[in-house]
This record gives C-alpha cells, structure tokens and sequence, in this order.
C-alpha cells in the first residue's frame, strides 16, 4: 500500500520533471512525505551546450570528391547508416551533389569552375521554422530548444508527411529493416526498424556527452560548429568574416547550415 | 436491416464473392507489407508518397462529392433527390472507410496510428484530417440509416436528423479543403503550392461523385425493380457539367499563372506531367489521356441533346471518372514529387503488390457500396410494394 | 420454436471457442520464471530503484528516460540513494544492458513466459551473447 502510493508519487514527479514543468514538481515534493532523496534526472555536465546550434561549411577547403569521404563515412559508421543495393531504399543523413542541385536558382551558367565542379555537403538544415515539425502529426520530430530538429523513433507512425515537407530533402525512410544493410553495427549506437522516417541528428548523443558532431570532427577544420547566439563562438567569427550562403532562404525556414563559397 | 444484406440473388452473392476474394488476395498482399516493410513498393526517398495516398486524395472528393445530392435536398428543398439522398450518403460511407484503410494501408508502423491521438498535434493538417474525415464518416452513417429506417418504417425522419444532414452538407467541402491542405501549405513543393489547390479539389470531386452515382442509378435501374428516376439522374449530370467545367478553367487558372510567371520551382512539375522532363516522360500519355477525356466530357455534357440520351451520358460520366481519377490519383500526387527538392527527377511508378492491395481496398469499397446499396434499394422495392 | 437445437448447437460451438485457450493449455502452466543476475549486477548491490519496484515498473522508467533522453537531452539519473546512473538501456558499460548484460537469462525469460514482445531490439543491439 505505501510502496504503490510511493512509486506514483515518484513517477509523477519524474514525468513533471520530464515535461520540463518545475513547478509541479515541486508541489510534489511539498506534499509532505518525506524523502531524504528525490530521484532526480540532470544534463550531463560535460554536454556541450549552446542557445542555438549552427553549422558552418567551409567549402573552399574542399579540393577533390576524396574529401569528402571521410566525413560521410564517419557519420555513416556511427549512425549505423544502412548502404541499400536498392535504390529507391537510400538512407543518407550526409551526402554531397551539385551546386546547381544544392543551390537552386542560385546557380548560372558562367558560375566559376571551382563552385561548378565541387560537390557540395547537404545535410538536414536544422530549421530555425521546420516545416517537417509543423508537419508531423505526432510531434515525433521536433525541435529542441537549442535549435536541433530531431526524430524520436520510438513515435514515427510512418506517414512520411515531413519527407513532404522538407523543402531540402534531408529525410530519408526505412523501406524495409536496415540492418541487414549495415555493414559494421556500432554498438553505441541504435538502428533503426523499418517503417521510421530518419535524418542527421547534429550529433545530438555525441553533444550530450561533450563531443563534437562527427562530420565537424572529420572535417580537419572545414566544418565548424557552435552557438549562433554567443558572439564569442567561433560559427560567429567565421560569419562575421565571411560571405555565406544558406539553402533556399526565401523559404524563410532559417537553415542553421551556413556555406562559406 | 442487416438481414436484408444476406438474402440476395445469385448475381448478387457471385458480386460479394468475388469481392471478397480480390480483399482476401490483397489482405495477403498486404500482410507481406507488413512485414517486409514499404518496400514492396515502388515509393522511395524522392517520391515518399505514392498511389495509395493518390487513391486517398480522390477518394476523399468521391466522398465529398456525395453532398451534391443531399444538398439540393435539404438546402433547397429539391424533392426529386429525397429518392436518392441515400445513394449519396452511403456512397460517402463507402469511400471515407477506403480513405482511411489507404492511410493505413500508406503508414510505414500502422500499429502506431492511434500515436495521432496520444500526441494530439493540432499544429499538424493531418491531425486535423483525422477529424474530419471520421466527422464526416459518422454523420453519413447517423444519417443515412435514420433515414432509410424512416423510410422503411413509413414515418418521417426525425427533425434532429435533418440538422446532422445539414451539418454534413457544411462538412463535406471541409473534408476536401482540409485534404488539400495536407499539399498546398508545404513550402518546398511547387506544385502543391497553390490556393487555388482546395477549389480544385472541391471541383474535381463534385464532377467525379456525382459522376459515379450517375453511373450507379443507371446500373441500379438495370438490375432492380427501383428506378432512381430520369429527372434526378438529368439534374445530377448538370450538376457534374458545371463541376467539370470549373475544374478544367481551375487548371487552366494554374496553368497560366505558373507558365505566364515562369517560375521554373512551379513550372518543372507541370512541364514533367504534360510534356516530360530531361527525359523523363512516364506519366505524359496519361495526363494527355486525362486532359482528352475531360474536355471530351465537358462536349458532350454542355450539349443537352447528347447529355438527354442516357447512353451518351453513361460515356460522358465514365470518361470524365477515368479523367479526373488519372488527373488526382496518378499526376497529383507523383506531380508533386518529381522534381524533388534538389531538382533531380526520380520516376515513379506503383508495383504489382502496390496495385494489388490499391485494389483491395477498392474492392473493400465496394463490397461496403454493394451492402449497403442493397438494403437501401431493398427497403425502397418494400416500401413501393414491387 | 424449430430454431432451438440449432440455436443451442450455436451456443455450445460459441462456448468452447470462447473456452479455448484455458482447456488448450490445461495442465501446461510453466513456473514464474526468476530472472537471473549477472556477477556484475550482484556485486552492484543496488540498481536505479529497489528490486521489487523494477519489477513491476520498469517499463515505466524505460518510457520516462527514453522521452528524457530523446527529447529533452537529460541523461544523468540520480537514484535516492544519491547515486548516478547513465541514462541509457544498451550504450556503454554502465547502462541498462551493460550491467544485465545476460538478457536471455534477465529480459526474454519474464517476457517470454508473460507473453510480451517488446519491439526494443528492433533498433537497440543486444548485448552479445555470452559464451559458456
């Protein structure tokens, strides 16, 4: 009897604290029994924070399509990211195409031979307004409050609504159960099942224990991450030096993804 | 008024037989589905939605396109439908139940359907299609056996049920703008991305629903002893004539805007649909075909010579059904999709399985129509004492 | 009434269908199995929560750290105790599965006897199996 009335009490306050409402948290916990410890779940303290993530690609760093292997195949690996035979059932959370397929209607025909030549990274865009979020009738994509737009698995019912509303892209979906397509599982990280819509994740378990996201990390400096509201970040310096593009921006869903050209 | 359903002719159990055994086949289809996952299907990443959402978006105009008889009734006191307000209703009951086993049919983990409610997201159009597509559903099931009990017993409709009749007619136009919503607020699709795709919609599926009720009085007078009515059927395909032509001056509506702005975003899916796009021509035969068929429709429906003769208006309306169903069901949708965001053209076409279980559904459809058809049909042959 | 050998013929057939899982398995009913623990979770004395409340509850502490961690990036749980656990069922050696690293002996055997699949390891890898 004690026992049970204990664990609801216990359980509704870690479902208050999981709903991120202090408040009634605390009208729990001042509702006189007494514990000398309430369960509590915290952050990491190591986990890297920022008021709102931002990517910045240095594309001029980029010489040959060899460049770029190492950062998809890094994401590829720690993601457990399936390689499909068949085509129509492609995962990518990373990959490269054109200019003229990344940057529609920015591209001409006598744009110089470097831009012309050079595969370009595309990745989710981490919306500052995500369309595929507003789409999603689940709220299995959602996007945190520092600006990362993720995917909970666990809730994707499937109906790929924000595969049609993502004006870039990025999402891909599971045809049918990838791991027989995984080469080499890492265990560190989940598969996913068929049926789930997926995208890049800015590393978001990576962040949460004090990592950098991997393609940053495999990057040799071409790729920076960081905090677009901290003036101090180095994605801030390296916008205020530089001119950058960002993908569609007349869709006004504000990319966190910026191209240094 | 179940009982009425089991005691048929043997035309009538070979029908319900052979339907259900296109639903069986295609269950098993579907279980097959289910456990390998989406990918028996022609879907892929580029174009993520294919015909079973496609069957969805014109049903959903069938469905609503049954208020074209009810409202004549109700609003405007239009007698010569109150033979037929059935008709209409139970043929809404019909399409809505194949609209919501397409969505399910269309899910990647149909097991988490009910995530929709656990996570209500009001934010989201397809929380809101939910609601009113199973609205709508209700009220037409409400209705129509009230009203066909009424009937059988000789007494009127109760009052209150005349109100749920009206507050359907508002429904069913919600129920399709809603549908279009689900295309034309998304930003990245140019195709979709329009407000004149709700009209559109709403037009196309006034012309194709009372098309194909046309078409099923005409086959009902053929093979029972109850005659929908020569005056209803008449009225119904003026109806459909004034539906068509706005659809198509819709169309044309869009057609300038996009070709006129020269936007390539808005411009490429047209100009993959109609006329192929770096080489890529697989739906262009069909919207063509779509295309001749509607304009032929409209020719012969504007003529009230050809439209009197039932014969030439039987054509008119199966022409004009094909036409707007290659039109929603194949170009809509695919349309929207290719080119994809990053401008590559990715084709796509449904496979085998992916029309077996389409025609499953269909077949679930229809098996509903055909029950429920007789029992309406059966209790006007008692009322009338044939 | 002609209707009632049939009717009755009806009810018997309706009566043993509707009685047919409990005649099936008569006789057949299995002990409740005891999950078994690893050395590493014995000499770890205690878990996120007490014995008894982890077996009747865990599954709700899976479903309130899986929104924590998916949703809201909290990953540290602090038991009453005071303790620190990481917040994770199969990543690393200090989660769930690190320390019950035998789910034949400790997840199916219940599962399986209470007839539950949970769809965990469609995407979460096991832990590999020990070699005996």
């Amino acid at each position: 009897m004690k026992n049970s009335r204990r664990s609801f009490l216990k359980l509704a306050g870690i479902s208050a604290l999981g709903l991120g409402t202090k408040p009634v948290l605390n009208a729990f916990a001042s509702g006189g029994h007494s514990e000398k410890h309430e369960a509590e779940i915290q952050k990491n303290p190591d986990a890297l924070k920022a008021k709102r993530w931002a990517m910045v690609i240095d594309t001029r760093k980029f010489e040959s399509e060899e460049d770029f292997e190492p950062i998809i195949e890094a994401c590829n690996k720690i993601h457990n990211i399936p390689k499909h035979t068949n085509k129509r059932h492609e995962i990518y959370w990373i990959w490269v195409d054109e200019f003229k397929h990344v940057f529609i209607n920015q591209e001409h025909e006598f744009v110089d031979d470097r831009v012309k030549h050079l595969p370009f990274l595309v990745l989710c865009n981490h919306c500052e307004k995500p369309a595929c979020v507003r789409a999603c009738p689940t709220k299995a994509t959602f996007k945190r409050e520092d600006g990362i737009v993720l995917m909970d698995f666990h809730r994707c019912i499937g109906c790929r609504f924000c595969m049609a509303a993502c004006p870039y892209g990025s999402r891909s979906f599971n045809f049918r159960d990838p791991r027989p397509f995984i080469k080499e599982e890492n265990k560190e990280f989940p598969t996913r099942m068929k049926g789930v819509v997926e995208k890049c994740n800015f590393c978001a378990e990576r962040l949460a224990v004090g990592k950098t996201p991997a393609c940053a990390e495999a990057s040799n400096g071409a790729i920076v991450v960081g905090d677009l509201h901290d003036p101090e970040s180095e994605v801030r310096e390296l916008l205020k030096n530089n001119y950058t593009i960002r993908r569609k921006p007349d869709l006004g869903a504000g990319p966190a993804i910026y191209y240094i050209v | 008024m179940l009982e009425l359903a089991i005691k048929g002719g043997k035309k009538y159990w070979i029908l319900i037989i052979g339907l259900l055994a296109v639903m069986g086949i295609a269950f098993g289809f579907w279980l097959w589905q289910l456990s390998f996952g989406l990918g028996i299907t022609g879907m892929s990443r580029d174009v993520s939605w294919g015909f079973y959402i496609a069957q969805f978006t014109f049903l959903v105009g069938v469905a609503a396109g049954g208020v074209m008889v009810v409202l004549p009734y109700y609003l405007h006191d239009y007698k010569a439908f109150g033979r037929i307000t059935i008709l209409g209703e139970f043929l809404a009951i019909a399409s809505v139940i194949m609209c919501l086993m397409f969505i399910i049919a269309d899910l990647g983990q149909p097991m988490r359907a009910l995530n929709v409610l656990l996570y209500p997201t009001p934010g989201s159009v397809l929380f809101w299609d939910m609601i009113v597509l199973n609205v709508y559903l209700l009220l037409n099931i409400i209705v129509g056996w009230n009203v066909i009990e009424a009937e059988r017993n000789n007494i009127k409709y109760p009052g209150w049920i005349k109100a749920l009749a009206i507050f359907s007619i508002v429904w069913a136009p919600l129920i399709h703008t809603v549908t279009a919503y689900l295309y034309c607020g998304l930003p990245g699709r140019g195709f979709w991305l329009t407000a004149i795709l709700a009209p559109r919609f709403l037009a196309s599926a006034f012309a194709a629903g009372p098309a194909l009720l046309i078409l099923l009085c005409l086959i009902i007078r053929r093979v029972t002893k109850f005659d929908p009515g020569k005056e209803q059927i008449q009225s119904l395909a003026k109806i459909v004539t004034y539906a068509i032509i706005i659809n198509v001056f819709f169309f044309l509506c869009e057609i300038f805007v996009v070709f006129y702005s020269r936007i390539p975003s808005h411009m490429d899916h047209i100009k993959y649909l109609f006329f192929g796009l770096h080489g890529h021509n697989a739906l262009v035969p069909w919207m063509w075909t779509s295309m001749a068929f509607m304009v032929t429709s409209i020719i012969l429906l504007v003529n009230p010579i050809t439209r009197k003769n039932e014969a030439v208006l039987a054509f008119a309306c199966v022409i004009l059904f094909i036409g707007t169903w290659i039109d929603k069901g194949m170009g809509m949708i695919s349309g929207g999709f290719v080119p994809n965001p990053l401008h590559h053209v990715v084709e796509y076409a449904p496979t085998i399985p992916e029309i077996i279980i389409t025609l499953g559904v269909w077949a679930t459809g229809f098996f509903v129509l055909t029950i429920l058809f007789k029992i309406a049909i059966s209790v006007k042959e008692e009322v009338s004492g044939v | 009434m002609n209707d009632k050998n049939i009717i009755i013929t009806g009810l018997i057939i309706f009566f043993v269908f509707l009685t047919f899982p409990f005649w099936y398995n008569m006789g057949k009913a299995s002990p409740v199995p005891e999950p078994k623990l690893t050395d590493k979770a014995k000499a770890a004395k205690e878990c996120v929560e007490p014995k008894e409340y982890m077996k009747a509850e865990h599954m709700q502490i899976l479903d309130i750290w899986r929104d924590g961690v998916v949703r809201e990036a909290n990953r540290v749980y602090i038991s009453e105790t005071g303790k620190k656990f990481n917040m994770s069922l199969s990543t690393g050696d200090d989660s769930c599965m690190g320390c019950h690293s035998n789910k034949a002996d400790f997840c199916d055997k219940c599962h399986d006897y209470a007839s539950v699949t949970p769809y965990c390891w469609d995407c979460h890898i096991e832990p590999p199996k020990e070699k005996k």
